[in-house]
């Protein structure tokens, strides 16, 4: 239990979006957290990545409070790619990737042999290496979303926190990511993840967190969460739960 | 182009720039002369090369570099190439305070002149900052930045009016220009020198803070105190410059936009060319000025003006 919530209230303009959470993210697994829009998933992650400060209660890592740990130090530890980024100008794809080295680089942010390793390796896995030399801004959206995931990547952190990160990917893609961050997963990373896609998080999620007006409804695994009862409180949804014929995951069928 | 050669080229251009305005003026000295004049007292051109040239283009050289690195770091902070501090009223700011100075402490010495003039382009931020909020959109900014601007220009202009005698000082000086600038003034610009490193300190969070705040706070910068340190240096560099030579406008919103289209956005390549730039701008600038119909002098802020204003206006229809 390294990174864990204590009565977590965190919200928008002294509004609680996400309310008296306890939670435990176990390590080693990817996690993904699901539910309708506004129910506090993607707050519940931005809190989780020191983003918004808590109203009431508090964020952990390793039983102490996110707040007291060095940013920097903490830097090491969690990675977050937000929903929507930026289009920053005249920023080359290989510099960007190397931003994610800056909690490890000195005053000027110079890169050494082994952040170069680094940089390398992230830009080989996620299929950029050949945009290297491009501009971040002339990229089309699905390779500008490859490159943040890069620079994330080369942050090189224990937990990697994702917030949609397949909503604006081509199906190709999307199934790209999924896999990558298994890969990841096995290399011994903790992969926590906001999901919009139910049957995408059951396929390829070893533990569900399904949430509802700023509360956890169920977690656990994927067979243990997803059943009929479940979708229809949470989600509204009259559906079915059948096998997946490939993965042998629980898959929802809308009636 | 490599890095390096832009720096090599920008470098050549400032040192071509240096030697010309050395040469050429109201008075030509000719090239083979110019090391003699400057240390030979009985050379007959000792007196506008050493007392008159050669501190005024140190200080073009200065404060075009400290303006343009004001200016880029401030569109590093609001993130947008429109903001800059004259744009935003800093500069005028600075000026109404010294011109008040001026006017109603007539003997007072001079060195205190960057100090009042650094009250007074805090004042003007602090009230930009209240007048817009935390989180208004650049264009905005902008808009409120340039109408501050005019109120404290035409407040300028009321002074004048009201004061005629005292203020014919404070006039020379307002145009935002280099005249008559030597070695006093040189002398009171060289303390802050020293917001130049700190600037470039600021290099390596400027460059995440231009990802947006979600990916500099999980890159570990502390947003915050980066912003306002970064504001903070640019507001003392724009106060020391017009303090010295008045408002010379559109230097800090032209020159780090020139530079990024020339090195990229990133601040450990930026930041130093864009004073390289600046630099370049106005020596060109005081050049002209003073060499279009000489011995009469044009104010090299109205040579940036020429450029500038054309230049910001064309950023500002770009800019949806």
């Amino acid at each position: 239990m390294s990174l864990s919530t204590q009565q977590l209230s965190v919200g928008y303009h002294q509004k609680a979006i996400v309310k008296h959470i306890d939670l435990n993210l176990p390590e080693g697994k990817i996690i993904a957290l699901l539910g309708p829009n506004g129910c506090g998933k993607s707050t519940l992650l931005k809190a989780l990545a020191r983003l918004l400060t808590p109203m009431q209660g508090e964020v952990q890592w390793q039983g102490k409070a996110l707040h007291k740990i060095p940013s920097k130090q903490l830097a090491r530890q969690i990675a977050l790619l937000p929903q929507t980024q930026p289009i920053p100008e005249g920023i080359k794809v290989k510099d960007l990737v190397a931003y994610g080295r800056s909690p490890y680089t000195g005053f000027w942010g110079r890169t050494n042999q082994a952040d170069q390793e680094i940089i390398h390796q992230v830009m080989q896995e996620t299929g950029i290496s050949e945009l290297a030399e491009q501009l971040v801004s002339e990229l089309s959206g699905g390779q500008r979303q490859r490159v943040w995931l890069a620079m994330t990547l080369a942050q090189d952190t224990p937990y990697l926190l994702l917030d949609e990160p397949t909503t604006y990917m081509d199906l190709n893609h999307q199934v790209e990511l999924m896999h990558l961050l298994r890969r990841l997963n096995q290399q011994g990373k903790t992969i926590i993840t906001v999901l919009h896609d139910i049957n995408q998080a059951a396929r390829y999620c070893d533990h569900l967190i399904v949430m509802k007006e700023g509360h956890i409804i169920q977690q656990g695994l994927p067979t243990d969460v997803l059943t009929r009862e479940l979708l229809k409180s949470v989600f509204s949804l009259e559906a079915q739960i059948h096998q997946d014929p490939i993965a042998k995951t629980p898959m929802c069928v809308v009636e | 182009m490599k890095l390096v050669s832009y720096f090599f080229i920008l470098s050549l251009i400032t040192l071509f720039l240096v030697i010309a305005n050395l040469l050429f003026g109201a008075v030509s000295v000719p090239l083979d002369s110019i090391v003699d004049a400057f240390w030979d007292h009985t050379n007959p051109n000792h007196f506008t090369i050493h007392e008159y040239r050669f501190p005024r283009i140190i200080i073009a050289l200065l404060v075009g570099a400290m303006m343009a690195l004001a200016g880029a770091l401030v569109q590093g902070v609001i993130r947008n190439p429109l903001a800059s501090p004259d744009i935003l009223g800093v500069s005028h700011g600075a000026g109404l305070a010294a011109v008040i100075y001026m006017t109603f402490f007539p003997d007072a010495a001079i060195e205190w002149l960057p100090l009042v003039a650094l009250l007074g382009s805090f004042l003007a931020a602090i009230i930009l900052w209240r007048l817009c909020g935390q989180h208004s959109t650049t264009v905005k900014l902008a808009i409120t930045g340039v109408a501050l601007a005019a109120l404290y220009a035409s407040c300028v202009d009321f002074l004048m009016l009201v004061k005629p005698l005292e203020i014919n000082n404070a006039l020379l000086w307002l145009t935002g220009s280099l005249w008559g600038r030597g070695w006093t003034q040189l002398s009171l610009l060289l303390p802050w020198l020293v917001l130049i490193p700190a600037a470039l300190w600021l290099a390596k969070p400027l460059n995440l803070i231009h990802l947006g705040d979600e990916h500099a706070t999980s890159l570990g910068t502390h947003t915050n105190t980066v912003r306002l340190a970064a504001l903070a240096i640019a507001v003392g560099l724009t106060a020391s410059c017009v303090a010295i030579c008045g408002p010379i406008g559109f230097l800090g919103l032209v020159a780090p936009h020139l530079t990024r289209k020339l090195v990229g956005g990133r601040h450990q390549a930026l930041l130093p060319a864009t004073m390289l730039v600046g630099a370049i701008l106005l020596l060109l600038a005081d050049l002209a000025a003073r060499t279009i119909d000489p011995p009469i002098e044009l104010p090299a802020g109205i040579m940036t003006a020429i450029i500038g204003a054309p230049y910001f206006l064309w950023l500002l229809l770009r800019s949806k």
